[in-house]
């Protein structure tokens, strides 16, 4: 069984995996990083977004062995809750959620996009996020919170940025 | 999913060498298409290469040429300025294509292998030539709304899914492989093929045959070309049909004219016979309705994709127009 | 205090954004195993043989089940609207295509899922009936509840025929399924005779009976636990197969099982909203008012079960029509049994009946909103009772106003952008408010704070804020000291979160439990020498912040904190029982709304864009506005949705779904939404409907909608699509 050396929200873990462990189940299977959800199975939904070397990938359409000797954020290393990065306040204070199931990855997608453009017009955001659904609020609550994270980041650059957690050189 | 065999390797020509050793052995790139269609077990290779390592990641600006390395990240090169600027039109259909995580993990070589979106490809219950040759194919009289209308074959009326090859026709883009007979440059309306009776066969590419790069000349007609595409949703959604499109007008009369053709044949159509249609006539709604018509000459629907045939004749004209003005 | 109907931020919010919020399928359990289930390939016929010689042989598989070696346990249903017949490996037929035959128990999901694979089923197939069009129906003894499937009040037939103006026309809508982001899971371990689940499902208390039912249990036996449900629309409103079979498994392995619905697998055995036939005449006079309404519905049901979807159930009260037969016909085919879906019948019904009130309003030449004006019920003629609240005009002119209505030129094909055509529509919305015996408890600590357990669910409605909120209210104390638990059959019993009556429910108990806690507290406090209120009359006393007073001189006072910490418990539990009283024998109660829709087509390439929603909705009292506004916004883009987007394609040749993923399968993304987008609640006060005097908000937003849409897509083109949903081809 291959071996994988792989950071997870700046903690690093040397695995066994089989080749045909994805991502998603080896976040949430081996080291119970649950927040990472399995909406599809297919690429599909974004339910299981995750950060890998800083860009947004979809966990279930890849395979552990392929993360090897990446940098991998998920939700928990978004911001924890007594921590909570702009973006996740954002969701919470806009109402952009109601099941919760899709939030973990839309907002992994969302920081993603903030990182490429940080000041989207709400069209950008709704292209940036489309790989992303979300059955229940219609979406308006989730293009508000993306807005409202994005001028909140704007005031305060330094604060919250996920950079920090990778590895130097990660981000590439 | 079916276990399998999994290496990896940073030199190409033992990549070349182990795939073409083992008949069930695949690269694996990004695995965007590829491990979907494992988890179906509609795929069931015995052996994966992971080629990722391998030194072909690279977008690079040559005097006449950009060379788009083929693990190049579908994100990575609708962003890259030479790309916008030398064929605006791959950039767009990379841009229409998937969703950004999709993007950030799917390679330019990736794509051009993608398989169909067939629904009866993809359901191992059902009948499918191309899975299982001889078995039938179950999308001529079944739900075939998304099939060919073009180039189909009483075997096989899948459509290719890719945005990206279809803009790669309208700007004359090369495929560079290394293969276990050596390296060798394949047009891009070469590269893919028509389901004949061989459905199955989907490319030219030797088994073992890796793509390493696509070429994109810099020509004043690839810097005029557009891609746009008719979808039901207003993002993220393969193509009803779709049309790559570049002119260059001379002295109010067209030089030339590329036309690929998206979701309406088995693989990236090429109007071959518009384009020479155009050529040598004032751009006119007149002469793009011509086109239009000579581009779906042949074309036949199977009941759900009639509708394809006169909505990709007004896509052409459109698209045509707005290369033109 | 004024917490109810404040617009707080949801109090589950911080678990849902960290990724905390546990998901029945990441429920931890030691020796956990994997299950997965194989399903049929075809509609109808019997399993000749079962090879499941790899499946079983296959690398850490500990089971292979299938019909010849499952244990025993009951398939049919008992009673109730949600219970259902299941496929439970008990026999060889096939009644559906990917209808469940086979379970496999692995040590890991990947060795499960591959072993699934291998199982090899050979089946002598039969014919199956697939088609709602041709097949043969019959009329069911009931359309929903207690409603006759066949009701006629007047004479449709003399008044149609006498009628200066006719409509007649037939909609169809196609199977569509609810595709909840969370796919249905369930984890199951059994301790001897009793059995825990931990399931997404709308309802523990329903499970629980099924499962009960199912092993031939005591329900004292079974705990079913849900305290996050990743969306459920009326799909987890029942207990299905996979619950019944991870619970199977869980006891033949003798170890905890999970079983978790792949993509696919939710268009196999979790319901689905059935196909619809609608015939609809309209006769009326000259001036729009009319003089009947014909509503024949013909749905699909499956071979083994019946659902019948209600679609004419709001043709018979929302206009004021002196002559209406409704008339449901079912025809069993091979298919799954479909169940609710977000709105059942309101949502397929309101497409037929508020396009052909759209034709109506062109046949006479008014403007579509004053037909349905000249036709506004006053009081219910169907059951010829008032409505306990009505503000569908106010909606008519909120939502009119809001929208721009006066913007719109009559006439069909005459509104341009540039290229693009514009058309708007508008249509009525309406659903019933329902509601169901709930209890809750109360349990007041020395700390100062509230505990408060109730057996239902959410499903991201926002239960657990508003009840908080509830809770909060009645007691006198903020939202934040209260912590609401719910999900548990351990708790006070709860209706199926369905039928929009979970705050009616529900939160009517809520406040009578924490009422009974309050006023118990504070009888304690005036029986207490010790405290300052001692001897004081219960009628002088206010409650705020925790803090208990004289209403008149608030410096006198006691708090929660100190009278429970001077109780020999130092807490204090009550039970609040909440049932239907008999307002239902008294007054008609519905929520009301209009819809107003503005799309841009493209003429030569058939695409429609919705640039402009505008829904404005009376619901009785709002708990909060926040979540209230979110859940009628997620309904109108479900309306959007069905006009141009949901169709579950169904091969007609051998009955299976060929778009089982979310990649095929198409369900609205981002930029489908239009940027203009709104949802106004119009204030109503209904002190008639309930204690509370809420109505439900889940389903509504998405009545009409579709026909909103509809009708705008004439209005800009000309053409009428009358078959769900609009597609490029249907316009071009």
């Amino acid at each position: 069984m291959p071996q994988i050396e792989i950071d997870v929200n700046g903690a690093h873990h040397s695995v066994p995996v089989e080749p045909r462990l994805l991502l998603v189940h080896l976040l949430r299977d081996k080291l119970e990083l649950t927040g990472t959800h399995v909406g599809c199975d297919t690429s599909s939904c974004g339910a299981c977004t995750v950060l890998l070397n800083g860009e947004s990938v979809k966990s279930c359409t890849m395979f552990a062995v392929q993360a090897d000797g990446s940098a991998v954020i998920t939700i928990e290393g978004i911001g924890a809750s007594d921590a909570l990065h702009p973006m996740q306040e954002a969701f919470w204070k806009m109402h952009g959620l109601q099941c919760g199931y899709c939030t973990p990855g839309m907002i992994v997608s969302a920081v993603d996009l903030l990182r490429r453009n940080p000041d989207p017009s709400d069209d950008e955001i709704r292209a940036g996020i489309e790989g992303n659904l979300c059955r229940c609020t219609g979406y308006e609550n989730i293009i508000r919170a993306v807005r409202s994270a994005a001028a909140a980041l704007r005031n305060d650059e330094s604060r919250h940025s996920v950079a920090e957690l990778l590895p130097v050189g990660g981000s590439n | 999913m079916r276990p399998f065999a999994y290496t990896r390797t940073a030199s190409s020509s033992a990549a070349v060498a182990t795939v073409t050793a083992d008949r069930d052995a695949k690269f694996l790139a990004g695995g965007t298409n590829l491990i979907d269609l494992m988890k179906d077990t509609v795929e069931a290779p015995a052996l994966l290469v992971d080629i990722n390592a391998l030194p072909f990641g690279d977008i690079v600006e040559h005097r006449t040429f950009v060379r788009i390395g083929a693990l190049a990240r579908m994100s990575d090169t609708a962003d890259h300025p030479a790309v916008v600027r030398i064929a605006p039109a791959v950039a767009e259909a990379l841009l229409a294509s998937a969703s950004p995580q999709l993007r950030n993990a799917a390679t330019i070589g990736g794509n051009l292998m993608q398989r169909t979106r067939c629904a009866y490809f993809r359901d191992v219950a059902t009948a499918c030539n191309k899975r299982e040759p001889g078995r039938g194919c179950a999308a001529i009289d079944g739900i075939n709304r998304q099939h060919a209308v073009l180039g189909g074959s009483r075997d096989c009326i899948c459509v290719h899914p890719s945005d990206m090859a279809v803009a790669l026709l309208a700007v004359d883009a090369i495929v560079r492989t290394r293969g276990p007979r050596g390296e060798r440059s394949i047009p891009i309306a070469a590269f893919h093929t028509l389901p004949g009776d061989t459905p199955q066969i989907e490319t030219v590419l030797e088994h073992g045959e890796l793509i390493v790069a696509v070429d994109i000349p810099i020509s004043r007609l690839a810097s005029t070309s557009t891609y746009v595409k008719v979808r039901d949703r207003a993002s993220y959604e393969f193509a009803l049909v779709s049309v790559g499109a570049a002119l260059s007008v001379r002295d109010g009369k067209i030089a030339d004219a590329r036309l690929g053709l998206g979701g309406i044949a088995p693989k990236p159509w090429r109007a071959l016979a518009s384009e020479r249609a155009l050529i040598g006539v004032a751009p006119s709604a007149a002469a793009f309705e011509r086109a239009a018509e000579i581009a779906v000459g042949g074309a036949r629907g199977y009941g759900h994709n009639d509708f394809k045939i006169p909505l990709v004749k007004r896509l052409i004209v459109k698209s045509l127009a707005s290369v033109a003005a | 205090m004024n917490l109810v109907g404040a617009p707080i931020d949801r109090v589950d919010g911080r678990r849902k954004i960290t990724g905390t919020a546990r998901y029945a399928a990441e429920t931890p359990l030691p020796g956990l195993t994997y299950a997965v289930m194989v399903e049929s390939t075809i509609p109808a016929g019997t399993i000749a043989a079962v090879d499941a010689a790899a499946a079983t042989r296959a690398s850490g598989v500990i089971a292979v089940l299938t019909y010849e070696n499952a244990p025993k346990v009951e398939q049919h249903k008992v009673a109730g609207m949600t219970d259902r017949n299941l496929p439970l490996l008990q026999d060889r037929i096939v009644r559906y295509d990917r209808q469940p035959v086979a379970v496999v128990v692995a040590d890991t999901f990947e060795r499960a899922t591959d072993a699934a694979s291998l199982v090899r089923i050979r089946y002598d197939t039969s014919v199956p009936a697939l088609s709602l069009a041709h097949g043969s129906g019959y009329h069911p003894e009931h359309s929903h509840g207690d409603e006759p499937s066949v009701y006629e009040r007047g004479n449709v037939d003399a008044a149609f025929a006498g009628a200066d103006v006719k409509i007649d026309r037939t909609y169809t809508t196609p199977v569509e399924h609810h595709n909840p982001m969370e796919p249905h899971a369930t984890v199951a371990t059994w301790d001897g005779d009793v059995l825990t689940v931990y399931d997404a499902t709308q309802g523990v208390f329903g499970t629980r009976s099924r499962l009960a039912v199912a092993f031939g249990i005591p329900p004292a036996n079974v705990r079913v636990v849900c305290p996050f449900v990743g969306g459920g629309f009326g799909s987890k409103g029942s207990a299905w197969a996979h619950t019944v079979l991870a619970a199977m498994a869980a006891r033949a392995v003798k170890r905890p099982v999970k079983l978790v619905l792949a993509r696919p697998q939710m268009f196999g055995s979790v319901g689905y909203r059935p196909a619809t036939i609608q015939r609809v005449t309209l006769g009326a006079k000259r001036d729009g008012t009319l003089v009947s309404t014909l509503h024949e519905v013909r749905s699909q049901t499956s071979i083994f079960d019946e659902f019948v979807e209600p679609s004419a159930e709001l043709t018979k009260m929302l206009y004021a029509v002196p002559n209406v037969r409704t008339i449901n016909t079912v025809v069993p085919l091979n298919a799954a049994t479909p169940t609710f879906m977000r709105a059942p019948g309101e949502s397929s019904g309101s497409f037929a009946l508020e396009s052909a009130m759209d034709e109506l309003a062109y046949a006479v030449g008014l403007d579509p909103l004053e037909v349905r004006l000249r036709n506004h019920a006053d009081s219910d003629p169907s059951k010829q009772l008032p409505f306990s609240s009505k503000s569908l005009r106010e909606c008519y002119s909120v939502g009119a106003e809001r929208f721009g209505w006066s913007r719109r030129v009559p006439r069909a094909r005459s509104m341009r952008d540039g290229g693009l055509l514009v058309g708007m529509g508008v249509a009525s919305a309406t659903y019933p408010t329902n509601r169901s015996a709930a209890s809750a408890l109360v349990r007041l600590s020395s700390d100062g704070t509230a505990h408060v357990f109730a057996g239902t669910q959410d499903l991201g409605t926002g239960a657990y804020t508003v009840f908080s909120q509830v809770a909060a209210e009645e007691l006198g104390i903020p939202v934040s000291s209260v912590r609401f638990e719910l999900g548990d059959t351990n708790f006070p019993m709860g209706p199926v979160s369905g039928g929009s009556q979970t705050t009616a429910s529900v939160g009517n108990a809520v406040s009578v439990a924490a009422r009974s806690a309050r006023d118990r507290a504070i009888g304690l406090a005036l029986g207490d020498p010790q405290s300052s209120l001692h001897g004081h009359d219960a009628d002088a006393i206010d409650v705020r912040d925790g803090r208990i007073f004289l209403r008149d001189r608030p410096d006198v006072g006691d708090t929660y904190a100190a009278i429970l910490g001077r109780h020999p418990q130092g807490e204090i539990e009550e039970r609040g029982d909440a049932r239907p009283g008999d307002e239902k024998t008294a007054f008609s109660m519905h929520a009301f709304g209009a819809q107003f829709a503005e799309v841009r087509v493209d003429p030569e390439l058939g695409t429609v864009r919705v640039v402009k929603m505008v829904g404005a909705f009376a619901s009785g009292r709002i708990l909060n506005a926040k979540t209230a506004r979110s859940q009628y916004l997620g309904g109108m883009v479900w309306g959007l949705s069905m006009a141009l987007h949901e169709i579950t394609r169904t091969d007609a040749r051998s009955g299976r779904i060929m778009n089982a993923n979310l990649a095929d399968y198409l369900v609205p993304v981002n930029k489908d939404v239009p940027s203009d987008f709104e949802a106004y609640i119009v204030p109503e006060d209904d002190p008639n409907v309930n204690p509370l005097g809420v109505k439900g908000i889940g389903e509504i937003g998405i009545v009409g909608a579709a026909a909103a849409i509809a009708n705008a897509v004439y209005h800009a083109t000309g053409t009428r699509v009358r078959d769900l949903p609009i597609q490029p081809e249907k316009l071009v």
